[in-house]
């Protein structure tokens, strides 16, 4: 078994930046929402003229971009130098991404805040936003990129130390998230460096619309497993720790992220099944592919379970459900990312409905789509992150965690969940009788179905509220573990194989062989669409800035 | 590598529910032709007029025959143009009657636009340079409302229009 290494100071303080970043934007996304409730209701009114769309923005991007992209670099670093180590080289660069990424983030900022960007999170051309705005997220996706290599070379390196040696789990799971992200960010770099900044700055006239939607979307599924697979990384490897028990199964876990990584990518269609200008043959076929990733979902599910049920009978609770009792429900590290695994039942669930060919046809760009994503990554994979800091942070910092941090984490994750419930619920049913997502508060000529509507953003307001609650004590739960909870030594949590674990296959290390097998399926999946969206490309679309409001 | 034996059954039971699955959902496009809307034809975002469907006086509803429609539509941020009505206001009621089959076609003439009659299944997306289609029957008499599902701008929740299906006497 590979030996863990200590966390150096210098190592801490690299991830608290992450921290700082990820809970900072944790608090201004969540007053966006909060907002985007209130006005739905058609009771409040935004002051100062601000638009709602520029909150909307502002909320999207600094949820769905910054905050995730900050929390799982901060915590794939720790798990890296726990596993791997880290150079002073390698930290030093690490300090470089951080800087660009956070330059990226403020210029990004500072155009939304100024109305000049008022275009969402996707950007869809032809809506025009300021050149700055588009500069900005390429810096945050630059800064990324740095930290790719840096992982990419940590564990490169531990391999030549250790020849012959299986290379740590959690390494592995690290190496295989940043390939993901690196191969899908290069379709959202291609579009916005070759296409959206050129067109918005005016060096040329045109944008081919079809073209950058779909390379937006190669990468904006992958996105989703950037965010999810760090979730996983708790779930396989520290959470059995938790539970005083060992891994179920090194190797399985590493074919599930395999699987993941090879079937993340060719699948970004099943975004845009409505839209015009693609043959529908492919669109089935990127359907089937999204559709293998239940494979690795099934092998987690099983994982999960199997761990939880062995580790209960280990500690004696041998009746059929007695090892459900026995989890250990009053230890916050445990409970909060426990309810977003439940949670990811109906999240997975909502989600087959979302991709699968003719199903979409219903829920489509209704706000159902919002009540899907607000219960995956806003509860399943969110609900995960808060379990990892209750115990990170106090590592970080050097502090402990204690029974008060332990109460205010298992308050703030009922709290979460009752928030989810109204919100995502009621965002769920208004979905299936219509009612659209992205859109600001409107009567629509004041029809019963907009009616009908309109009591469930009620809902929704009261569960925002409650959201907004959970969100200030999260705040208030990481200042006191980052300022006031007494000092020690916290544990990092990191789950042992068996004595006895059959050997995982090497071939699970044959890199090579799976980036090869990923970029074939892309190529695939991709290539001859891509080539019929640009031969038959209709006349492109030159920048349209008024509809946002620009002068 | 070791797998144990109730994961092997949970495994071959969720692979075959996904094989079932993904054979159901294609035998409904290609033998049912139930396809998501796709249309490939491409037309001039600055010009929608050239195309014959979308010249002012074939706007809105066109009956085709006893139980064929088709409803043509031009979206611009933030309106739907469905021609005009009798008395030369822009239409904004569209009445068709319960039991017809109904093609929805539309384009855009600036940003992407969404189109969707909701509580029914037609739900698409209007792009510069594409037209796109979707058909439906509409059995259920009553008043759908039609709206923008896609981010169009600052105006965007005002794009809206209603479909009344009505009961032939």
């Amino acid at each position: 078994m590979t030996v863990e290494m200590k966390l150096s100071r210098k190592e801490a303080k690299l991830s608290m930046a992450h921290m700082w970043v990820a809970f900072i934007s944790l608090l201004i996304g969540g007053l966006m929402g909060l907002l985007q409730t209130l006005v739905r209701t058609g009771k409040v009114t935004l002051p100062f003229g601000i638009d709602y769309y520029q909150v909307l923005t502002v909320h999207g991007v600094i949820l769905a971009l910054v905050l995730t992209t900050f929390f799982i670099i901060g915590f794939q670093t720790t798990l890296m130098s726990k596993t791997v180590g880290m150079t002073d080289r390698q930290r030093k660069l690490g300090w470089l991404a951080f800087w660009v990424m956070t330059i990226g983030t403020i210029i990004t900022a500072i155009m939304i805040l100024l109305g000049e960007a008022s275009v969402l999170y996707t950007f869809y051309a032809p809506l025009a936003a300021h050149p700055l705005f588009y500069i900005g997220l390429t810096l945050v996706i630059v800064g990324t990129w740095i930290v790719c290599f840096v992982n990419f070379h940590q564990l490169y390196k531990w391999k030549k130390q250790h020849p012959g040696e299986k290379s740590p789990l959690l390494a592995f799971m690290v190496v295989i998230n940043m390939l993901i992200w690196f191969v899908a960010t290069l379709g959202v770099a291609a579009t916005v460096l070759l296409q959206f900044i050129p067109w918005s700055m005016g060096i040329v006239d045109d944008i081919d619309i079809l073209l950058s939607r779909t390379l937006f979307w190669y990468f904006g599924h992958p996105l989703v497993y950037f965010w999810l697979l760090p979730a996983y990384m708790a779930w396989y490897a520290i959470i059995p720790k938790i539970l005083g028990g060992k891994l179920f199964s090194d190797g399985l876990a590493r074919l599930s992220f395999i699987l993941f990584l090879l079937f993340s990518i060719p699948v970004g269609f099943h975004h845009q099944l409505l839209e015009p200008g693609i043959d529908p043959l492919w669109k089935y076929i990127q359907v089937v592919l999204t559709f293998a990733v239940v494979i690795p979902s099934l092998l987690t599910a099983f994982s999960m379970f199997a761990v939880f049920e062995s580790t209960g009978r280990a500690k004696g609770f041998n009746s059929l459900f007695g090892w459900f009792k026995a989890l250990p429900w009053k230890d916050v590290r445990f409970l909060a990312p426990m309810v977003g695994m439940i949670a990811f039942i109906p999240g997975g669930a909502g989600g087959l409905i979302n991709a699968s060919n003719q199903l979409n046809q219903v829920v489509h760009n209704t706000i159902w789509v919002t009540g899907h994503f607000h219960i995956t990554v806003a509860t399943t994979v969110m609900l995960t992150f808060f379990g990892i800091s209750y115990w990170l942070i106090p590592v970080l910092t050097g502090r402990k965690l204690d029974a008060k941090t332990n109460r205010l984490g298992i308050i703030q994750t009922i709290v979460w969940t009752v928030g989810m419930i109204f919100m995502s619920g009621s965002m769920h049913i208004a979905g299936l009788l219509g009612a659209p997502r992205r859109s600001s508060f409107s009567e629509y000529g004041g029809t019963e179905q907009a009616t009908e509507w309109i009591g469930y953003q009620f809902a929704q307001a009261i569960g925002g509220t409650i959201l907004f609650i959970g969100i200030l004590l999260m705040i208030y739960t990481f200042l006191y573990m980052t300022f006031f909870a007494p000092k020690g030594e916290e544990e990092f949590p990191i789950a042992e194989e068996e004595e006895e674990a059959s050997p995982t296959p090497a071939i699970f290390e044959n890199w090579k062989l799976w980036i090869g097998v990923m970029a074939v399926l892309i190529l695939f999946a991709y290539t001859i669409p891509l080539i019929d969206i640009i031969e038959n490309a209709p006349p492109g679309s030159s920048p349209f800035k008024w509809p946002i409001g620009r002068g | 590598m070791h797998m144990h034996k109730y994961e092997k059954i949970w495994m071959f039971f969720g692979g075959g529910s996904l094989l079932v699955f993904l054979i159901v959902l294609g035998v409904g496009a290609f033998l049912q032709g139930t396809q998501p809307p796709s249309c490939l034809t491409t037309i001039n975002p600055e010009n929608v007029e050239a195309h014959e469907s979308f010249k002012q006086e074939n706007l809105g509803v066109q009956q085709i025959d006893e139980n064929n429609y088709v409803v043509n539509v031009v979206a611009s941020a933030f309106n739907y143009d469905f021609g005009t009505d009798e008395d030369g206001n822009p239409q904004r009621n569209l009445k068709i009657p319960a039991g017809s089959t109904v093609l929805f076609q539309g384009t855009t003439k600036d940003v992407i636009h969404g189109f969707q009659v909701a509580g029914t299944n037609a739900n698409m997306m209007l792009e510069p340079g594409y037209i796109n289609s979707v058909e439906v029957t509409l059995n259920n008499p009553g008043t759908y409302t039609v709206i923008c599902n896609e981010y169009c701008g600052t105006g965007h929740h005002l794009m809206t229009a209603t479909v009344e299906v009505y009961e032939e006497s």
